[in-house]
């Protein structure tokens, strides 16, 4: 027993892979949060007026609202005036190819695996790489506008595409909902707009590289997906963050709109600096995301992995509205040394017929805490709704904790909820064996974690299933036995 | 190739092997029969590194090597195998990628590349059928809902697919019906060589009819306490272990 526990610090203590910070010159306005630093905002990103007064009454509403405070979570207080609340990359001429860009941060893409030039080639998959807060490229922009689609930095959208914007932004995640998204469509700095047009299939997967790169820089992403009648999109997300020693508060916003017939598959891997393991520095991640069946035969699917910041707080839920629709959340969190995560979803059933499936799967390691959150509602009317939730928890070592908060709200009897949960310990007998087959402890325990998270890296797009995989391996070295 | 001298192991302060002497050469196949608390399963878990076992004296050499200062994953990628007596199942990993992962590593080891998929291919489907082993066994998650003489026909499959130079079976023909039994004894019998060698922990007879040893060894308390041919498996059978319990009820410890 001690002794396999030992081992297991010893392989979940390792430090943070991709500690490096790029040098690229920042264009950063001093810390603080005033009507004027909005209007700095809305102006250095020469916004249309609709947008600088929604940023606007954002903020107004948010001066009135409190942080919330009910997570299994426990940080230090967080100054909102200590935040800068812009940095961009110094304002580059358009660029018509990769020669174009900053080496430097060619390099930083690289560093990653993501390599533009690579992605160019090989391709299959269009990335609006974001760094800090400005969309710095885009590709394979021509080739989706021959389809109609539109996917561009959310700066773009507001300016291009402000109809779009003005009608569903803050749709699904109103100004009103929480702390947090308030704070996010006050400030917010960029992220990416898509639109699928009706009956469209888009042909390649939509992928978006986040990353943090400017030492106190708060990040606040807006993403807004909005797939018409019958069309399908699959969406990426990752992020790796670089090393740092303070807090960054990160609050983003997702918002997704699924018409009638449409189908949106969004997948997330996010690795942001979680922190060294004395818990000192790492993100703050707190984020909305939400998507709404707003048509009947629609459906939206979460599916994350969640490795990184040192405080998770984010629940993508899926709002089913649309008679016979569907809503997915599948969930791997892993949290080591002194992580805290709080994550999971609400599936609310407004329409007939609908369906939700929810599968979480918590990884606590080292002195982390690993909670699970979910809330089932189901509308008076929504009849023969149907949900299945299932919540595991693995634990590595006896001195992290994992925890299920599963809430039901059933309002109509026709309903058909089930729930199951179980709770286990990463099995010394199972590490042995593999010893045994000749396979180390460290690989063991990423083979064995791996094993306990294949249904929902099943339901990622290949390409990131792999990444995935190395990325829980990774996440857990120096921890189990 | 394989030599255990004057081996003593405590279990949680209980002394378990009392000075143990076992000699295996390459192309043997040794029988180690014993009363239930002999000491049996703590032997093969020794031999193989598992932890909870104190090692308080003497030596267990595997080709010259002491193979005491090696962790188990080591002790493996020397060619130490072990068939476990209650396999363990692991969730959501498939056989195959489990044994490709196995067999690479062993490679590493070696100081080889990964085998070519097409390569390991092949030779999991000739090993299929070397231990009658049902393909379908193969494409499940590793032992997981398999039923016992299911999850004893894989640690054969795993065996053979691994190629090890020694063998433990940890009492493998346990909780086998006659059929079973029969297809594993089989599968050891077809992996036998002048390269390799069996440790063939049992404690019935009944195993030794399919798999014939060269040597039989009898632990009683903690040491080997009679040593002879298959003749000696026979004779257990036919007086039972009150035999020998009574012959050798005083060990001086």
């Amino acid at each position: 027993m001690a002794g396999s526990d030992k081992i297991l610090e010893e392989i979940t203590s390792s430090e943070y892979k991709y500690g490096f910070t790029s040098n690229i010159e920042s264009d950063t306005i001093p810390p603080g949060l005033t009507e004027e630093t909005i209007r700095f905002i809305s102006a250095k990103k020469e916004e249309p007026e609709f947008m600088l007064e929604y940023r606007l009454k954002a903020y107004r509403h948010w001066l009135t609202i409190k942080e919330p405070h009910w997570a299994h979570l426990k940080y230090p207080e967080i100054d909102y005036q200590s935040i800068s609340y812009y940095s961009a990359p110094k304002k580059q001429k358009v660029l018509n190819s990769l020669d174009e860009v900053d080496p430097e941060l060619l390099r930083t893409f690289e560093k990653l695996g993501i390599s533009l030039v690579e992605q160019m080639r090989l391709s299959g998959v269009a990335v609006d790489a974001v760094l800090d807060s400005v969309s710095v490229k885009t590709t394979f922009k021509e080739k989706l506008s021959e389809l109609g689609i539109i996917f561009c930095s959310f700066s773009d959208a507001v300016k291009e595409h402000p109809e779009l914007i003005k009608k569903f932004m803050g749709s699904v995640v109103p100004i009103t909902d929480n702390y947090f998204s308030a704070l996010n469509a006050a400030v917010f700095s960029d992220g990416s707009f898509c639109y699928i047009p009706k009956g469209v299939r888009c042909p390649m997967e939509l992928s978006t590289y986040f990353r943090i790169n400017s030492a106190g820089t708060g990040q606040f992403e807006r993403t807004l997906i909005v797939a018409d009648e019958g069309s399908y999109v699959s969406y990426l997300e990752g992020c790796t963050a670089p090393m740092r020693d303070e807090n960054q508060l990160h609050a983003a916003v997702v918002e997704i709109v699924a018409h009638k017939d449409a189908e949106v598959k969004y997948s997330t891997v996010q690795n942001w600096y979680p922190g060294n393991k004395e818990g000192k520095g790492g993100i703050y991640n707190f984020v909305t995301k939400r998507g709404i069946c707003l048509g009947d035969n629609s459906k939206i699917s979460w599916t994350q992995v969640e490795t990184g910041s040192a405080i998770t707080w984010k629940y993508p839920s899926v709002i089913l509205k649309g008679n016979n629709s569907v809503g997915e959340f599948y969930s791997i969190a892993v949290t080591n040394n002194m992580q805290q995560a709080d994550t999971g979803t609400k599936m609310t059933h407004i329409g007939k017929n609908t369906k939700s499936t929810i599968v979480s799967k918590g990884i606590a390691a080292g002195k982390s805490n690993n909670s699970y959150r979910g809330l089932v509602r189901i509308n008076k009317g929504a009849s023969k709704a149907r949900n299945y939730s299932q919540c595991d928890s693995l634990l590595m070592g006896d001195r992290c904790g994992a925890h299920t908060f599963p809430y039901l709200e059933i309002n109509d009897k026709t309903a058909v909820v089930e729930h199951e949960a179980t709770t286990s310990k990463i099995g010394e007998d199972q590490i042995f064996y593999c010893n045994q087959r000749g396979i180390d402890t460290e690989k063991a325990i990423g083979l064995i974690v791996n094993g306990y998270c294949r249904e929902v890296l099943n339901k990622l797009p290949m390409e990131f299933a792999v990444e995935a995989q190395k990325l829980l391996a990774v996440s857990l070295e120096g921890s189990v036995g | 190739m394989l030599e255990i001298k004057n081996l003593k192991v405590s279990v949680e302060g209980k002394e378990i092997l009392k000075g143990l002497n076992l000699k295996v050469n390459k192309g043997e196949v040794h029988a180690i029969m014993g009363p239930n608390g002999a000491g049996k399963s703590t032997l093969a878990s020794v031999i193989a590194g598992k932890e909870d076992y104190e090692v308080t004296g003497g030596s267990i050499l595997f080709n010259g090597k002491d193979i005491l200062e090696l962790s188990p994953d080591e002790r493996a990628k020397e060619g130490v195998f072990l068939a476990f007596q209650y396999p363990i199942e692991i969730p959501g990993v498939s056989t195959i990628n489990f044994l490709k992962t196995a067999v690479n590593e062993i490679r590493a080891h070696k100081g080889m590349g990964p085998m070519e998929a097409k390569e390991f291919l092949a030779m999991l489907k000739e090993k299929q059928k070397l231990v009658q082993i049902d393909t379908n066994l193969t494409g499940r998650s590793v032992n997981e809902g398999f039923s016992g003489g299911e999850k004893k026909r894989n640690e054969i499959f795993q065996m053979a697919m691994l190629n090890p130079q020694l063998a433990v079976l940890d009492e493998t023909d346990s909780g086998l019906d006659i059929d079973a039994l029969r297809i594993v004894a089989e599968g050891v019998n077809k992996l036998r060589s002048k390269e390799n060698a069996f440790l063939v922990i049992t404690h019935y007879q009944r195993l030794l009819e399919y798999i014939i040893p060269d040597f039989v060894h009898v632990l009683y308390n903690g040491q080997i306490v009679k040593s002879g041919t298959r003749e000696l498996a026979l004779e257990l059978e036919s007086k039972g272990y009150d035999w020998i319990k009574k012959e050798f009820s005083e060990i001086p410890a």
